[in-house]
C-alpha cells in the first residue's frame, strides 16, 4: 500500500519461518521418532519409561507445528493457500494421527483395559503422523500444477515414488533423533537397545540421503545446474561432506559411551539436509512458480504481525529452555510404577 | 445429486469447530476459576481452595490436551478446504490468527507446566501468577478468535484490489464494529457453561455424601454467587449483541426472527416452522409488539424482513431460527435454576434438596449446548458470505477439491473425534467419581501392574518433597 517499503521484511520472515519449521522438526522430530520406536520395544516395563521421557515436552513441541503452519499463512498466504490443497490427505492424515497419539498419552495412563489400545494408537500414530511428513516434503520438493493464484493438481498427486522415499526417510530420520534422545534420557539394558536402534536407523538415514540426494538433481533441471555446474559445485561440496563426516562421528559415537553425540550430530544431519534442500529451491517457496518474494503478504501485514513475534518469540524459548532444564537428567525406573 | 464439495467442507468445518469449541468453552472458564481459587488460597490460606484448584487442575489437563490436539486441526482447514478464501483474506485475518496462536503457546503452554506440577516446587504466589497467566492466555486467545470472526462478520479496515482483501486501519480491523459485544456475549458464556459444570459436579459429589462435603458445597455456593450476576448480565449483553446484528446484519436478524416481510409494529414469533420457499412461516404461535419491544425497545418499531434483500443473500432460516430459540429457552432455565438456588440457599435448604441437587446435575451440560446453539444462530447467519457482504462462501472453497476426496476426510475426521471425544469425557468423568482427595492420598494411586497416569505421577513425587520431577543428575 505504501509507495516505497522502507525495509524489506522477507528476509527476516524466511528466517523466522525456517528456524520454526527447523524447530518443529528436530524437536517434535525426536519425540515422533520416541513414539515410532516404542512400538519396537520388546519389553513391555520400557514402554512407561519411553513415554515418560518425551511427556513433559512433547505438547510444547508439537504446538510448533501451529506456529509453523501460521507462520506460513501469515508470511506467505499464496504458498499456504497453494500447498496446503496440494497435500490434502497428507495433512488430514497428519493432524489426526497426530490427535490420536497426543490424547494417548494421558488416556494410556488411565485406563489399564484400553491400554493396548492406545498403546497401539501411540506408536502407530507416531508412524503415521512422521510418514505423511515425508509425503509432504516429497511433493514439496518436486513442485505442484498451479493455475494463477491457486493449486490445479489433484488430491492424490501426492502419490509418488519420490514422495514414498522421502516418508520412509523421515521415519528413519526422526527414528534416529529418537534413539539419539532414549540414550540420553535412559541407562542399562534400555540404553543398549536404543544404541543398537539408533545404528539401524542411521544406517537408513545415510541410504535415504544418499537416494535424495541423487534422485533430486534429476527432478528439475535447474536444480542439476544448481549443485554442479562450477564454480558452485566447488562452493557447495562441503555440505555432502560435512554430511558424510557426521553420520560417520555418529556412528562411531554409538560404539563407545558418548551419550550425547548420537543425538546432536543427528540433529546435525538433519540441518545439513534442510540446507541441501534450501540450496536446491531457493529462492521458490512454491517450487518451481512463486518466490518468498511473490508469495509474501502485505507489507502492513508483516509489519503488525513481526512486532508481537519479535517481542514473544524470545519468551517462549527462554521458557521452553527452562521447562527442559528443570526436566534434565535419567527418566528414572522407579517412577513409572 | 454429485457429491459437492462445497456443502461437505461446510460440513467438515462445522463438525471439527463444534467439537473444538466445546473445549475453550470449558478452559476458559476453568481456567479462570483455578486461578480465583489460588488467589483465594493465597489470600486467607484455607486449605479447602487449594483442594478444589488440585480437582478441576486434573479436569483442566485432560480437557486442555484435547482443546490442543482438536485446536492444531482450526488453522489447517484454512489450507486444505478454504484456499480461496485464504488467498482473498491471509493479509488481514491471518496475523490475527497468528497472533492467537503466539500469545496462545507463550502464556497457555509456557505457565501451564507450573500450573499443573509445580505447586510443590515454587512459592504459592508464584503458582497463582502460573494459574493467572494460563487464565489470560485463554481470554487472549478468545480475543483474537473473536476478533478475526468479528472482522468477518462486519468487515472494517479494509481495501479490495483485485479481490483480494489488503488492510487499510488495524485497529479498525480488529475492533471491527461486533467486536466487543461479540467477545463479551462469548467469554460471558464460557464463564456460565463451567460455572454450571462446577455447580453440577458439586452437586453430584453433595448428594453422594462422604467424609468430604465442605469442598463440594463449597464449589455450589461459588458457582451460584457467579450465576447469579453473570445469567442476568448475559441476558443483557445477548441484547445489545443483537441491537448491533439489527444494525450491521439485518439480513441476520430477520431470519434469527423469522420475519419474511417487514414489520412495524413486530410480534415475536415463540414458535414456527420457517418455510424458506414460501417466504413464510407455518404453526406460528405470536406475542404481538413483543419483537419491536426486544429489538428497537418500542412498542411499534419497525424491523426489516428478508424479502427487502434479494433471496440469494439470505441465510439458511431454519437452522438459525432454532438455534437462537434453544439457545434462549437454554438462558431462561437457568435462570430459573440460579433463582431457584438461591432461594434454597437463603432458607436453609440447598445441600438437603435432592431434587434439586439432581436438578443442577441435570444442567451441568447445558452451557455447551447454549454455546454451540449461539455459535450456529452466528456462523449459520452470517451465511452466503464468508465475509459478510462481500465474499461468498462458494467462492471460497479450495478449486481442486471434488466431492468424494471431501467425503473421505470427513469420514476420518468423524471416526477420530468419535473415539477421542467419549474416552475423554468418560476419562473426566472418572476423575469427578474418585472426587476430591487430600494431597497425601494421591501418593499411593499406584494400581496393580500399570503405572500411575502422568499427572498424578509427577504432582504425587513432587508433593513427596522431591525436588524435581523427574529427577535430577545425580538421579
Amino acid at each position: 500500500m505504501t509507495a516505497v517499503p522502507p525495509l524489506d521484511l522477507v528476509p527476516v520472515w524466511t528466517v523466522l519461518l525456517a528456524f520454526t519449521v527447523a524447530y518443529y522438526v528436530l524437536f517434535d522430530g525426536f519425540d515422533l521418532g520416541v513414539g515410532v520406536l516404542y512400538g519396537f520395544a520388546p519389553r513391555a516395563d520400557w514402554r512407561p519409561l519411553i513415554m515418560l521421557s518425551i511427556l513433559p515436552v512433547w505438547d510444547g513441541n508439537e504446538t510448533w507445528l501451529v506456529l509453523g503452519g501460521l507462520g506460513l499463512l501469515a508470511a506467505f498466504p499464496l504458498a499456504f493457500a497453494i500447498i496446503i490443497p496440494a497435500v490434502y490427505f497428507p495433512i488430514v492424515v497428519m493432524l489426526l494421527a497426530l490427535v490420536f497419539r497426543g490424547v494417548a498419552f494421558e488416556f494410556r495412563f488411565k485406563n489399564p483395559l484400553a491400554q493396548r489400545f492406545w498403546d497401539a494408537g501411540f506408536s502407530i500414530g507416531s508412524a503415521i503422523a512422521t510418514l505423511a511428513q515425508g509425503v509432504v516434503l516429497g511433493t514439496f520438493i518436486q513442485g505442484f500444477h498451479v493455475n494463477g493464484r491457486q493449486f490445479a493438481g489433484s488430491s492424490l498427486d501426492w502419490a509418488s515414488p519420490f514422495a514414498a522415499l522421502t516418508a520412509v526417510s523421515l521415519v528413519f530420520g526422526y527414528g534416529l533423533l529418537g534413539a539419539g534422545w532414549l540414550i540420553i534420557k535412559t541407562g542399562g539394558e534400555l540404553q543398549t537397545w536404543s544404541r543398537r536402534a539408533a545404528r539401524v536407523c542411521l544406517a537408513g538415514v545415510v541410504l535415504a540421503i544418499a537416494a535424495v540426494s541423487i534422485w533430486t538433481p534429476l527432478l528439475d533441471q535447474r536444480i542439476a545446474h544448481r549443485w554442479f555446474s562450477l564454480p558452485n559445485l566447488f562452493w557447495l561440496l562441503p555440505i555432502p561432506v560435512l554430511t558424510a563426516v557426521v553420520a560417520i562421528s555418529i556412528w562411531l559415537a554409538l560404539g563407545r559411551d558418548s551419550e550425547f553425540w548420537p543425538f546432536l550430530g543427528g540433529i546435525l544431519l538433519f540441518l545439513l539436509s534442510f540446507l541441501g534442500i534450501a540450496v536446491s529451491l531457493w529462492p521458490f517457496v512454491v517450487p518451481y512458480h512463486y518466490t518468498l518474494w511473490q508469495a509474501a503478504a502485505d507489507e502492513s501485514a508483516q509489519v503488525f504481525l513481526l512486532i508481537g513475534t519479535l517481542l514473544l518469540i524470545p519468551i517462549i524459548l527462554v521458557y521452553t529452555a527452562w521447562s527442559y532444564w528443570v526436566f534434565r537428567g535419567k527418566v528414572r525406573a522407579d517412577l513409572a510404577g | 445429486m454429485a457429491l459437492d464439495p462445497l456443502l461437505l467442507s461446510r460440513l467438515q468445518w462445522a463438525w471439527v469447530i463444534a467439537w473444538h469449541i466445546l473445549l475453550p468453552a470449558f478452559t476458559v472458564g476453568l481456567a479462570a476459576y483455578i486461578a480465583v481459587l489460588e488467589g483465594l488460597h493465597l489470600i486467607t490460606g484455607r486449605e479447602a481452595y487449594a483442594r478444589i484448584s488440585a480437582f478441576w487442575t486434573k479436569i483442566f489437563a485432560v480437557s486442555f490436551a484435547m482443546g490442543v490436539v482438536s485446536g492444531i486441526v482450526m488453522p489447517f482447514q484454512f489450507g486444505t478446504n478454504w484456499s480461496r478464501f485464504t488467498d482473498a483474506t491471509a493479509n488481514i485475518i491471518s496475523p490475527m490468527m497468528a497472533y492467537e496462536g503466539f500469545l496462545a503457546f507463550a502464556l497457555e503452554a509456557s505457565f501451564l507446566g507450573i500450573l499443573l506440577f509445580g505447586r510443590p516446587l515454587v512459592p504459592r504466589w508464584a503458582h497463582f501468577f502460573a494459574a493467572l497467566m494460563v487464565s489470560l492466555g485463554t481470554l487472549f486467545s478468545s480475543f483474537w478468535i473473536l476478533a478475526t470472526n468479528s472482522w468477518m462478520q462486519t468487515p472494517g479496515g479494509y481495501t479490495i484490489i483485485n479481490g483480494r482483501f489488503f488492510p487499510t486501519d488495524w485497529l479498525a480491523i480488529v475492533f471491527s464494529s461486533s467486536f466487543p459485544y461479540r467477545l463479551l456475549h462469548n467469554d460471558t458464556a464460557f464463564f456460565i457453561t463451567t460455572a454450571f459444570v462446577v455447580l453440577g459436579v458439586g452437586a453430584f459429589l453433595v448428594r453422594r455424601g462422604g467424609r468430604r462435603q465442605e469442598e463440594p458445597r463449597l464449589m455450589m455456593r461459588m458457582a451460584l454467587n457467579l450465576l447469579i450476576i453473570i445469567v442476568p448480565l448475559q441476558m443483557l449483553l445477548g441484547d445489545l449483541h443483537g441491537r448491533n446484528t439489527l444494525d450491521r446484519q439485518p439480513a441476520k436478524l430477520a431470519a434469527i426472527e423469522g420475519l419474511w416481510q417487514s414489520a412495524g409494529p413486530m410480534p415475536e414469533a415463540l414458535f414456527a416452522i420457517p418455510d424458506q420457499a414460501a417466504h413464510k412461516n407455518t404453526h406460528e404461535i405470536d406475542v404481538p409488539h413483543l419483537g419491536s419491544l426486544i429489538l428497537t425497545h418500542s412498542l411499534n418499531g419497525r424491523v426489516r424482513g428478508l424479502e427487502e434483500w434479494p433471496s440469494d443473500q439470505w441465510p439458511p432460516v431454519w437452522p438459525v431460527f432454532f438455534a437462537f430459540r434453544i439457545m434462549v429457552g437454554i438462558a431462561l432455565l437457568m435462570l430459573a435454576v440460579v433463582v431457584i438456588g438461591w432461594i434454597l440457599r437463603l432458607r436453609g435448604d440447598l445441600y438437603d434438596s435432592v431434587w434439586f441437587l439432581r436438578l443442577c446435575q441435570w444442567f451441568a451440560p447445558a452451557g455447551f449446548v447454549a454455546v454451540l446453539m449461539g455459535w450456529t444462530t452466528t456462523e449459520v447467519g452470517r451465511q452466503p458470505w464468508t465475509v459478510y457482504g462481500l465474499f461468498r462462501t462458494a467462492d471460497s472453497v479450495t478449486p481442486s477439491l471434488t466431492g468424494s476426496d471431501v467425503l473421505a476426510s470427513l469420514l476420518m475426521y468423524v471416526a477420530v473425534y468419535l473415539i477421542m471425544y467419549p474416552a475423554g469425557v468418560a476419562y473426566m468423568a472418572a476423575i469427578v467419581r474418585r472426587g476430591l482427595q487430600p494431597a497425601e492420598d494421591d501418593v499411593g494411586e499406584i494400581g496393580a501392574g500399570h503405572p500411575r497416569a502422568p499427572i498424578t505421577e509427577i504432582s504425587s513425587r513432587s508433593a513427596a518433597g522431591a525436588p524435581q520431577p523427574f529427577g535430577g543428575p545425580s538421579a
